[in-house]
């Protein structure tokens, strides 16, 4: 029924701009409850490998051994194969294995890892004097985290959150293709598969401006709390 | 009142043992300012941070007060670390929080509520020199000022000690002094025991009233600051006394020989003052009794110390062999110290 010119991208005709407006709510929607799930798991699993870092006690080795082990298998599981390793999981976790809620347990376990490892890495380029200073006047471990570590790595861990958000979008777009909803869900099953290109094209372009957003709301965000400069 | 009894710190590493801090003594009383003084790796930082137990020393005992220091652990030694403040070569202050926010973070630390905290620590950035910088940023801060918020901030709890290591070392020869001052003044105000270390006499020389000086972790000389720069025993305490009292010494010895070509009959002499002695009019004096003596100065300097007063000076005497004797003896009998660089 379509023919695949060029011209077919501008066949904006063809566009169902309810179903579009819905799908770029799931995508939002996928975005921000997984960026919300991910930086809070994200800078507990981070805190913990750098707490448990070159310490003398073999059980928090182990410790630091079995969390730096399960973030660094994660992070190197392609998505795609992620989610259909995880589909039993999931199945038990939400009670299905279709839709936006579906595609959050892979959505996080494979961003989580990631973003442990930046938060771990902000805490290390943290100067070490300040946590000394800290120590000197009796602040307690838990203190020197609350008041000292978190505060003071704050633009590192909003610059990563915004990185780690930013190819969440894209895993969200990936999920879609295979069932989860959203925007990629509607490029591939209405654009590419009903050879529809301007619904591809209409999805793309959200999705960028989705981007641009965040991107822009996270540099604001740095810019804000960093009072090095 | 703070000792430490045969502190020994020794560190395994790859290389073998590394013996940081070796057999030290050392008593310091309360209200003292007392001061370290090493090259670096002389074991200096290490030994301080045994009184507020960043480190802990393999042998030996550290006490404040009767308490020893090395067996607390826990809450006790959080309340303890409270009692002694600290301040740092590069401040290590909180780029996040305001000058305020700052100085009232030990406080939050030790549970004051906020309300008290903030008064207190507006009190404290008055104290330093900093009212009207509450609400700036460190970044915002000169060298000298973040250092005043860092004094500030090792204030807060009311310490009856404060540490500080090499709290200058990264501040221009004016700012420094400047840092100095308030010490002094918070020591005199507050009756503050002081130990600070540092690699720089001139530090010891302008507040310090006593001096350790070490080297490969122990303690190889110690004193009333005075005592120790007038009679220097060790070389590397000559060391560190000659580059502050002579810190030219090179461009001496160089005017030196280059008078010595020009007037190889004259004596070339340092004489060296201490205390009241640089106020009177000696080497005038020795004139008038010597008529026939003539006198060059070469060089000279006086610097003050917290115990009075250091001269030296380099002259070079030409005249009769006779007279010349006669003279350096009756600035001997001043108890001038008198050393003969060359003579004839």
């Amino acid at each position: 029924m379509n023919d695949q010119g060029l011209g077919s991208y501008f066949k904006f005709s063809n566009v169902d701009w309810g179903n579009m407006v819905t799908s770029t709510w799931e995508t939002l929607w996928l975005t921000i409850v997984s960026m919300i799930v991910v930086a809070i798991l994200g800078i507990a699993l981070g805190l913990l490998l750098f707490e448990t870092t070159d310490s003398h006690n073999p059980l928090v080795r182990l410790l630091n051994w079995v969390v730096a082990l399960f973030v660094n298998v994660f992070r190197s599981i392609p998505f795609i194969i992620l989610i259909v390793l995880l589909l039993p999981i999931t199945q038990k976790l939400v009670g299905t294995i279709i839709g936006p809620r579906a595609a959050l347990p892979s959505l996080i376990i494979s961003a989580a890892p990631f973003y442990a490892r930046m938060v771990e890495l902000a805490f290390h380029e943290l100067d070490h004097g300040v946590v000394e200073a800290a120590e000197s006047m009796g602040a307690t471990r838990w203190q020197i985290i609350r008041k000292v570590l978190l505060p003071e790595s704050m633009p590192a861990l909003v610059s990563g959150i915004t990185v780690t958000t930013i190819s969440l979008i894209g895993y969200t777009a990936m999920a879609g293709a295979i069932g989860a909803g959203g925007l990629g869900n509607l490029a591939y099953q209405d654009g590419f598969q009903s050879n529809n290109n301007a619904i591809t094209l209409v999805a793309t372009v959200i999705i960028v401006i989705i981007v641009f957003i965040f991107q822009f709301l996270g540099d604001l965000a740095v810019k804000h709390i960093d009072k090095r400069a | 009142m703070i000792e430490f009894k045969d502190v020994t710190k020794t560190f395994e590493t790859k290389q073998g043992t590394v013996h940081a801090v070796q057999d030290v003594n050392l008593s310091i009383e309360d209200g003292h300012i007392y001061g370290i003084v090493g090259y670096s790796g002389a074991g200096k930082s290490t030994l301080v941070r045994m009184l507020n137990g960043l480190e802990t020393p393999t042998s030996g005992s550290v006490d404040i007060d009767g308490v020893e220091i090395t067996g607390l652990t826990g809450t006790k030694l959080r309340e303890q670390r409270h009692k002694i403040g600290m301040i740092f070569q590069h401040f290590n202050l909180l780029w996040s929080r305001t000058v305020l926010q700052n100085i009232m973070f030990p406080l939050e630390i030790a549970g004051q509520s906020k309300a008290d905290a903030q008064k207190k620590a507006e009190h404290l950035a008055d104290l330093v020199g900093l009212a009207g910088r509450e609400q700036a940023y460190p970044s915002e801060l000169s060298g000298g000022q973040k250092q005043r918020v860092g004094i500030a901030r090792a204030l807060a709890n009311d310490p009856q000690i404060l540490l500080s290591d090499e709290a200058t070392s990264a501040l221009d020869p004016q700012t420094t002094d400047e840092v100095l001052d308030l010490l002094l003044d918070i020591n005199k105000k507050l009756n503050l025991t002081i130990v600070l270390i540092t690699h720089e006499m001139h530090v010891i020389r302008k507040i310090a009233d006593h001096v350790a000086v070490m080297e490969d972790g122990k303690i190889v000389e110690q004193g009333p600051v005075l005592e120790v720069f007038k009679r220097p025993k060790q070389a590397v305490t000559k060391r560190f006394v000659n580059e502050e009292v002579t810190p030219s010494l090179h461009d001496t010895t160089a005017v030196v020989e280059q008078l010595v070509a020009k007037y190889p009959k004259g004596t070339i002499v340092q004489l060296t003052f201490h205390g009241d002695q640089a106020k009177l009019p000696i080497v005038s004096e020795m004139l008038k009794q010597y008529g026939n003596l003539d006198l060059n100065i070469i060089e000279g300097n006086i610097h003050q110390t917290q115990e009075g007063a250091i001269g030296s000076l380099y002259i070079q005497i030409t005249g009769d062999p006779a007279d010349i004797d006669g003279a350096l003896a009756y600035l001997q009998k001043l108890r001038v110290e008198t050393e003969v660089l060359n003579r004839e």
